[in-house]
């Protein structure tokens, strides 16, 4: 029980103070889990990661789940998810119930007219460079460009886009598993 | 009725929400804006950057915030929402940790992921296009000063080239917006 609450300090901490989402606070919690409370080796740490980030999700949660299921299993688990999500469900819930008595305002309202369009590039800068990153060619640049296009322009769910990019991936990484077989097998 | 469609919603975007808060984001405009009609385009913006500039991870702030004004400011629907959306997690961390913790699936996934990647960057610059319309840039081909569009494509500039804070970004389009408007 002593663990399980000193997991939910730990969590409830980095869901206080780290701004800017999920791959923000990775540093956090390896400092805390790993240096600090001593609960995980550091390679056995990143090797879950590595898990972790393969996972859909909110990556602190999932990340909170897996660090306290492994050091003090079900209770833990839960106590490290809370501690994760409820400074963020407090902020929120509070900030929400003054914007929306306050967002009437004429000058809460000019801020939040500047605010749109720099929110608006600050998710087209991302994906520009996530497509940098995923070594995107000229070749491959029909997948973003379908993307973009069916959901867009044709208004379809990004649900189905997902799971037909998830159908086709999978295809691609057996293939591509398939082939490193091979090449193992013939020396 | 409301409060079905909310556990629904994040529950699904919670197992189809690969790539992290901002692949999520599509997910949730597509919902939240285009089928439930909970809030406009110009709530979304505001709530993006609100879940922007407060800590902790940006997809909970959104599912708190989404719950709060679909029901006309109701806590439940709040915690409803966050709750639903950490349930897949729980799920899939659980049967990972007890079925699948293989090398030869790891790979695999890894490999999916690689995969899946551009079509998650397609998806994150969708939710930024849907976002580009006259709510957002009220002054857009009206006189001859465009300060909604200036503002876009110097953020634009200075985070894609200079990997700019993004909350100091917002903080500054902000002020900006106080003295222009």
């Amino acid at each position: 029980m002593k663990k399980a609450f000193e997991l939910f300090w730990s969590f409830f901490k980095i869901g206080a103070f780290t701004l800017g989402g999920g791959y923000a606070m990775l540093s956090m919690v390896e400092k805390a889990v790993v240096d600090q409370k001593k609960w995980i080796p550091n390679d056995e740490f990143w090797d879950m990661i590595a898990v972790v980030q393969s996972l859909p999700g909110v990556f602190a949660v999932n990340t909170a789940l897996y660090v306290g299921h492994r050091v003090a299993g079900t209770k833990g688990a839960f106590a490290a998810m809370l501690g994760a999500i409820i400074p963020s469900i407090t902020i929120i819930l509070l900030l929400a119930t003054v914007f929306h008595e306050f967002r009437d305002n004429p000058v809460v309202e000019r801020i939040f007219k500047g605010i749109r369009p720099c929110v608006v590039a600050l998710i087209l800068a991302p994906s520009l460079r996530m497509i940098k990153s995923a070594k995107v060619t000229w070749k491959t640049a029909i997948i973003p460009i379908t993307t973009v296009f069916l959901i867009w322009w044709c208004k379809i769910s990004p649900a189905y886009v997902i799971l037909a990019a998830i159908a086709g991936s999978l295809v691609y990484a057996l293939i591509i598993n398939r082939k490193a077989k091979k090449k193992e097998v013939k020396p | 009725m409301i409060y079905l469609q909310l556990l629904w919603v994040f529950v699904k975007i919670g197992v189809l929400g690969f790539g992290g808060g901002y692949a999520m984001l599509s997910l949730i405009q597509h919902e939240v804006v285009d089928n439930y009609g909970w809030m406009n385009t110009t709530e979304f913006a505001d709530m993006v950057a609100i879940s922007q500039m407060t800590p902790g991870p940006i997809s909970i702030n959104l599912a708190t915030y989404v719950g709060y004004t679909a029901t006309n400011g109701n806590v439940l629907g709040s915690l409803l929402a966050s709750f639903a959306l950490c349930l897949p997690s729980v799920i899939m961390v659980y049967l990972i940790l007890k079925l699948f913790m293989s090398k030869k699936n790891n790979a695999l996934m890894t490999n999916t992921l690689k995969g899946l990647k551009p079509a998650i960057a397609g998806l994150i610059f969708a939710a930024g296009l849907s976002m580009m319309n006259l709510q957002n840039f009220p002054d857009f081909g009206r006189g001859q000063y465009n300060i909604s569009v200036v503002i876009c494509v110097l953020a634009f500039v200075a985070s894609y080239f200079f990997k700019a804070n993004p909350i100091f970004l917002i903080v500054l389009s902000g002020i900006v917006g106080f003295f222009a408007y």
